[in-house]
């Protein structure tokens, strides 16, 4: 346990030392990879009770939104702040939703999820006061009064978006390893089981939802002050889509999963793009088939292959 | 009188199929009932809404002189009576050790923990215990799915027994459990059993099984209570036998084809 730990925050710092040397690009690419590293852990907690929401768009954008307007509204560019204001506010609404998604399964539970995530999007794209489809601009952040110019631009939320990452990956790592964690596997796998055990199978999804969601809003906060603009394509059903193809990508079996998943994908789409414009989305559909021929338990699994027998 | 269970005209439908109808059982501290019945005759049925899985149509269910019914199966279970099921009811792609641990770790919580971890050497330890006194450690690192039928059905028992309920109710322990290897099976929950003190109500088939453990007998017919009584008394009971048991006990092979 203190191992793991350790080396999370290991290669937390390591990346964060190499974010000192690396081009503008790719501290920009990593930082919008790490952020929805971040949604996909929190989708992970979600997958591994047998359940995929097709929604996480909707605390995405939910957040994103949130330090957009809260920097405005509030004439503020704390990070830090903005970022909290961004969880509290997804799980608050997540509080409210769950209560309803945790009594469903399967595709009634993917597709409610997804229906809520386009409502946002449809009030979104018919409020001019957000810039309606066009969204609009969010200042940069200030971390303790300090904003980075020039060719340091991008590190500030760089260096949030690792600190979040370190911060929830040893969450996860730790919550899949304790009671409600494998609770997760347990209502997978037979929920009268757990019922006849004692627990609840409504308050353990429950439970798992609000997590993914403030991880999802923790996400969609820190692409807004990366990205520095925000629109309602965050909370389009593709964007959640996307989501679950890095689950699937990365794999569920581990907390490193989303991230490495999360990584690849963003670099699979940015050479995709460059190699060919028209049709890049059909590299990655390949690149997914692929991966799902070969790798059913995701990228990760091939690390686990590896390492086989060593504790990570 | 110490009633630990009663039920009064408990019944319940499933549209126009009555599965149960009127079911006076009264179960006291200690005894070890066994429960007869063919198949469709309602003894899962009274299980389940005896555990809060189905609530009833009418009826009352008192433990120890309160009501239970309305109650969910958390609630009953807490409150001291617990189940196995006809069919085991366990997580089928986890191992046997992962399974006991995640019924420790609910078990030991009433608001499970996010951070600490569940496989500690202690609990890793107690699940060792719980697997010996059922005597399946052997299995302890095996997939549920692959295991024999028996081992599964003990686990499902171990895992019943871990509240220490004051009722044990036992769906067909030994279904599906090769004839030989019955008596065993019994042997260790009973040996278990016996340890907690707790009340036993068991669903079987096997007669033998029935006369070697049971302290009385129920036999339920079409929703009914037939007979309840001493195993003796209850299985010379020509209703019963006409019933009941002649469905079970002597098949008779050549008019069962004929009348098929
Ligand atoms: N969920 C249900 N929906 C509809 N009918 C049901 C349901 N559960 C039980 N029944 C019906 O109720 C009757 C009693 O069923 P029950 O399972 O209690 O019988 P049983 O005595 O346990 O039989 P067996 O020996 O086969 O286990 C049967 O006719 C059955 O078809
Ligand atoms: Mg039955």
């Amino acid at each position: 346990m203190k191992y793991a730990t350790t080396m999370i925050v290991g290669a937390g710092i390591a990346l964060l030392a190499a974010g000192l040397f690396m081009p503008g690009w790719l501290t920009f690419l990593l930082t919008l990879a790490f952020a929805k590293g971040l949604v996909v852990m929190g989708l992970l907690l979600l997958m591994r009770a047998g359940l995929v929401s097709f929604g996480q768009g909707l605390y995405y954008c939910l957040g994103a939104y949130c330090v957009g307007i809260a920097g405005d509204y509030f004439e503020t560019q704390n990070a830090l702040l903005l970022l909290l204001l961004a969880i509290v506010v997804c799980v608050a609404l997540a509080a409210v939703i769950g209560l309803l998604l945790c009594r469903y399964r399967d595709i009634f539970f993917a597709m409610f999820s997804m229906a809520f995530s386009m409502i946002l999007y449809g009030v979104l794209v018919k409020s001019s006061a957000f810039g309606s489809s066009d969204g609009f601009n969010v200042k940069p952040p200030l971390l303790f009064g300090w904003t980075p110019t020039g060719e340091s631009g991008p590190f500030l939320a760089y260096g949030l978006a690792v600190v979040a990452l370190v911060g929830v990956g040893i969450f996860v790592w730790r919550y899949l390893r304790s009671p409600m964690g494998y609770a997760g596997e347990a209502v997978r796998e037979n929920e009268i089981r757990v019922e006849y055990l004692g627990a609840s199978v409504r308050r353990i999804i429950y439970t798992k939802y609000l997590l993914a969601a403030a991880m999802a809003g923790l996400g969609g906060g820190i692409t807004a002050l990366a990205a520095g603009h925000i629109d309602p394509e965050m909370a389009y059903w593709t964007t959640s889509g996307e989501f679950v193809f890095i689950a699937l990508m990365g794999g569920v079996g581990h907390a490193a999963g989303p991230v490495i998943g999360a990584v690849l994908f963003e670099l699979l789409r940015t050479y995709a793009f460059q190699i060919s414009p028209y049709t890049w989305q059909m590299i990655l559909g390949i690149a997914l088939l692929v991966i799902i021929l070969y790798l059913p338990k995701g990228v990760w699994s091939l690390v686990e292959r590896v390492t086989k027998g060593k504790p990570l | 009188m110490n009633a630990l269970l009663e039920t009064r005209s408990l019944a319940r439908n499933f549209g126009a199929v009555t599965a149960a109808a009127d079911i006076d059982v009264t179960i006291n501290a200690g005894e070890i009932v066994g429960v007869i019945g063919s198949n469709g005759a309602g003894k899962t049925t009274f299980i389940n809404m005896v555990t809060g899985y189905l609530a009833p149509s009418s009826g009352e269910i008192l433990f120890k002189g309160k009501s239970i019914v309305g109650k969910n199966p958390r609630q009953v279970m807490r409150a001291g009576i617990c189940r196995s099921f006809q069919v085991a009811q366990l997580f089928p792609e986890l191992t046997v050790l992962d399974n006991v641990l995640i019924a420790y770790g609910i078990m030991k919580h009433k608001i499970l923990p996010l951070m600490s971890p569940l496989a500690t050497k202690a609990n890793i330890q107690q699940a060792e215990q719980l697997l010996e006194e059922y005597g399946i450690t052997s299995y302890m690192a095996e997939t549920v799915v692959t295991l024999p039928q028996g081992v599964r059905k003990l686990l499902d028992i171990a895992l019943a027994m871990l509240r220490k309920p004051e009722i044990l109710l036992l769906d067909e322990p030994t279904s599906g459990v090769a004839i030989d290897d019955k008596f065993e099976l019994m042997d260790t929950v009973m040996r278990a059993v016996r340890k907690s003190g707790a009340a036993v109500l068991f669903v079987e088939h096997d007669m033998e099984v029935i006369a070697r453990y049971s302290t009385r007998l129920i036999a339920f017919y079409d929703g009914r209570v037939l007979a309840d009584g001493a195993v003796s008394e209850v299985m010379g009971d020509e209703k019963v036998k006409e019933l009941v048991t002649g469905h079970h006990l002597d098949i008779d092979y050549e008019r069962e084809v004929e009348h098929a």
